[in-house]
């Protein structure tokens, strides 16, 4: 089991011809996700590394039965391309595209309220289900099937999380980068309530960054979920400085607000155990799983 | 990015919010001129520096004749300025703006950013202007008004008149206040501003409004469609490291300690920066080489770490994924040799082919300590900086 994508998505590539998107296709169908569209305008009715290429998602989604788009294109495009998928009625768009200007988040968020389209990202590295399909950038092969779910603001501190799953024998359910930018399309609360909800995830690991209230507002979700799924946690950026922005454009201490040690405590009056070290993520969670009678000690390296 | 008070007057002043007359002055003989053009009575001789709180760091002087002017601007001009946003070097007046006086009767506060929890831009008021907002903020978080609105739709009169009426203006002011209200979310809106500020906003004694003092901070992301906004960087006010990497793409922000960094990726590289705290070190930077780890940017960022002096060893930690760790290990085997590395180096790698990377590196001939992962990276990287 697992939340968002299966084995049974079928993915449409927005920037599919272009090299970032040719590249990352390529990656997901090596790992078997189903690429069974392009979408790249002025260029339909070829085929791009055998994947059939359309002038419109409306185009693709006809005649593929594509139910996923993963969206490659420059900023200046990227919030039409999403409302272009909205308008087509395509369920869940990954956004990877970094660079977006806020205020066109902004406008991308007001365009999906109510339209049945979700996003992921934008600004992230997308959505795995190991084993089944990826649909985004990340390296495929440090994910393992299983039963703990992640979700992220980060890209490569996820992959850094995850490899410390894997390297435990600690398999995952479904992967989810949500991106680290100011407006995004799924937040830490959806990303939650999906895991909580999913029979086929035991533990979540939820990884926050600085900046904003979002992981205060999963710390909230969850207490008031009553969940007993063991959710551990990591906090970046404790030793950033107020009002430097860190690389991710939402990664900003703004007026005292939004520091790691707020969100750190916050996440723990919920009940979820937080690493103080981000070499500690992996271990962290198995210590919860072996509390909580989820895994014996020695299958997930204690 | 930000810009200086007077080039935020300017772009306001174009979209019809009320300031006063000035002129930007390089000089004591220009402040002194520009204070006679401006009817030789009363002026504010003020510091331009991106940085706020100009007033009580002694940057903001006022002076009642020409050669008050002067005497204000000769001793602005060329200070280093130290504020709470500066850091303790403080930054170098290289121009001050003087500006008419004007009659006060009352100091208000309106601002507009981007609440990300409602993914809204939000007009805030406050009827105590001139003051810290987050000061206010923390203090009492209801003093601060509050309107969210569509960028495409903007700031609607019935929303500027309300915030207009709750701060206590009466009469012909709350139409003032209203034209200006909608005037500023206008311009944050157009121009992809991230922060537009008026603080204070002055209530004059017969009743008009004017902007005394103005800030405006812009997306970077949005820069791409405003070239004129783009155009009015003032790249003295940057740091020359952060500039230089960011010509190259990458991301770079000096901070006080001594173990520089060098990751793949914004969350990773926090991280790395929280680990090396963790172990008892302090890092000298934030620096994000991007996903690709390309042995054009490895260099660069080697050479933009080396420059500052306080840095005694540097840790490497790139999660190799689509990347191979093999690729990324002979990047920084070649820029390692290339900068002459005179400091210790840790070197954490992690991801696809990570043994052939690890085999490389130890092949190398080069001086580096490889690390196994993050906490055995902190560790001896900690360690490395204390001469240990």
């Amino acid at each position: 089991m697992s939340i968002l994508v299966d084995a049974g998505s079928r993915v449409l590539v927005q920037g599919l011809t272009g090299s970032t998107g040719s590249f990352h296709a390529r990656q997901c169908r090596e790992y078997g996700t189903q690429v069974v569209a392009g979408v790249t305008p002025g260029k339909g009715g070829t085929v791009h590394d055998d994947v059939p290429v359309f002038d419109t998602v409306a185009d693709a989604v006809r005649e593929t039965g594509a139910n996923v788009s993963l969206i490659f294109v420059p900023p200046p495009f990227a919030a039409d391309a999403v409302m272009e998928c909205a308008d087509a009625g395509v369920p869940l768009v990954v956004c990877i595209t970094e660079g977006i200007p806020a205020l066109d988040e902004v406008r991308i968020r007001l365009a999906l309220q109510g339209s049945g389209t979700r996003m992921i990202g934008p600004n992230c590295p997308g959505i795995i289900t190991p084993g089944a399909c990826k649909i985004g950038i990340m390296p495929g092969y440090i994910h393992r099937p299983g039963r703990v779910g992640v979700v992220s603001r980060s890209g490569t501190l996820t992959y850094e999380a995850v490899w410390q799953l894997t390297s435990r024998g600690i398999g995952q359910s479904t992967c989810i980068g949500i991106g680290g930018d100011p407006v995004i399309g799924t937040n830490f609360v959806d990303a939650l309530g999906l895991f909580l909800a999913d029979p086929g995830t035991d533990a979540v690991v939820l990884i926050g960054e600085i900046g904003g209230s979002a992981e205060e507002d999963a710390a909230r979700f969850y207490a008031e979920s009553g969940s007993k799924k063991p959710v551990a946690a990591f906090v970046a950026g404790a030793t950033a400085p107020p009002g430097k922005r860190m690389g991710h454009a939402g990664a900003i201490i703004a007026g005292g607000k939004g520091t790691a040690s707020e969100k750190k405590a916050a996440l723990r009056a919920a009940g979820i155990d937080v690493a103080e070290s981000p070499a500690d993520m992996g271990v962290t969670l198995a210590r919860m799983l072996v509390a909580r009678g989820l895994a014996q000690a020695s299958a997930v390296g204690l | 990015m930000k810009i200086h008070e007077y080039q935020a007057k300017q772009i306001l002043a174009a979209y019809g919010v009320p300031t006063l007359r000035s002129v930007l002055c390089r000089t004591a003989d220009e402040a002194e001129a520009a204070a006679r053009e401006l009817g030789g009575g009363t002026v504010v001789v003020k510091a331009q520096v991106h940085a706020g709180g100009r007033g009580k760091a002694g940057g903001v002087k006022l002076a009642h004749d020409p050669a008050q002017a002067r005497d204000a601007a000769a001793r602005i001009l060329g200070m280093d300025l130290v504020t709470h946003q500066t850091g303790p070097q403080g930054v170098k007046v290289r121009a001050v703006l003087v500006e008419a006086g004007c009659r006060i009767a009352r100091e208000l506060y309106v601002g507009i950013a981007l609440d990300r929890a409602r993914g809204l831009p939000v007009l805030m008021a406050c009827a105590e202007g001139g003051v810290e907002i987050e000061e206010v903020a923390a203090r009492d978080p209801s003093a601060i008004l509050k309107e969210a609105f569509r960028p495409d739709e903007g700031l609607r009169a019935f929303q500027a008149r309300r915030i207009a009426f709750r701060l206590g203006l009466s009469g012909k002011s709350v139409q003032h206040a209203t034209k200006l209200l909608m005037a500023l979310a206008r311009a944050y809106v157009d121009k992809d501003a991230s922060l537009a500020e008026i603080n204070p906003l002055v209530v004059t004694d017969e009743g008009t409004l004017v902007a005394l003092d103005a800030k405006i901070d812009f997306d970077d992301n949005g820069l791409f469609r405003h070239p004129d906004v783009a155009a009015l960087v003032d790249r003295a006010e940057e740091d020359p490291l952060e500039a230089r990497a960011k010509a190259l793409e990458l991301s770079y922000i000096a901070l006080d300690g001594n173990v520089g960094c060098m990751v793949n990726g914004a969350g990773l590289a926090m991280a790395t920066m929280d680990v090396i705290q963790h172990h008892g070190g302090m890092p000298a930077n934030f620096l994000d080489v991007g996903g690709g780890a390309s042995l054009e940017k490895v260099t660069e960022a080697f050479r933009i770490i080396l420059e500052d002096p306080s840095v005694k060893a540097i840790l490497v930690n790139i999660f190799g994924g689509i990347m191979r760790c093999d690729v990324i290990a002979e990047g920084v085997v070649a820029a390692a040799r290339g900068v002459g590395l005179s400091v210790p180096l840790v070197v954490r790698l992690e991801g696809t082919n990570v043994e052939k990377g690890r085999a490389i590196l130890a092949e190398s001939g080069i001086a580096l300590t490889v690390a196994s992962d993050m906490t055995d990276a902190a560790a001896k990287v900690v360690a490395a900086a204390r001469g240990e």
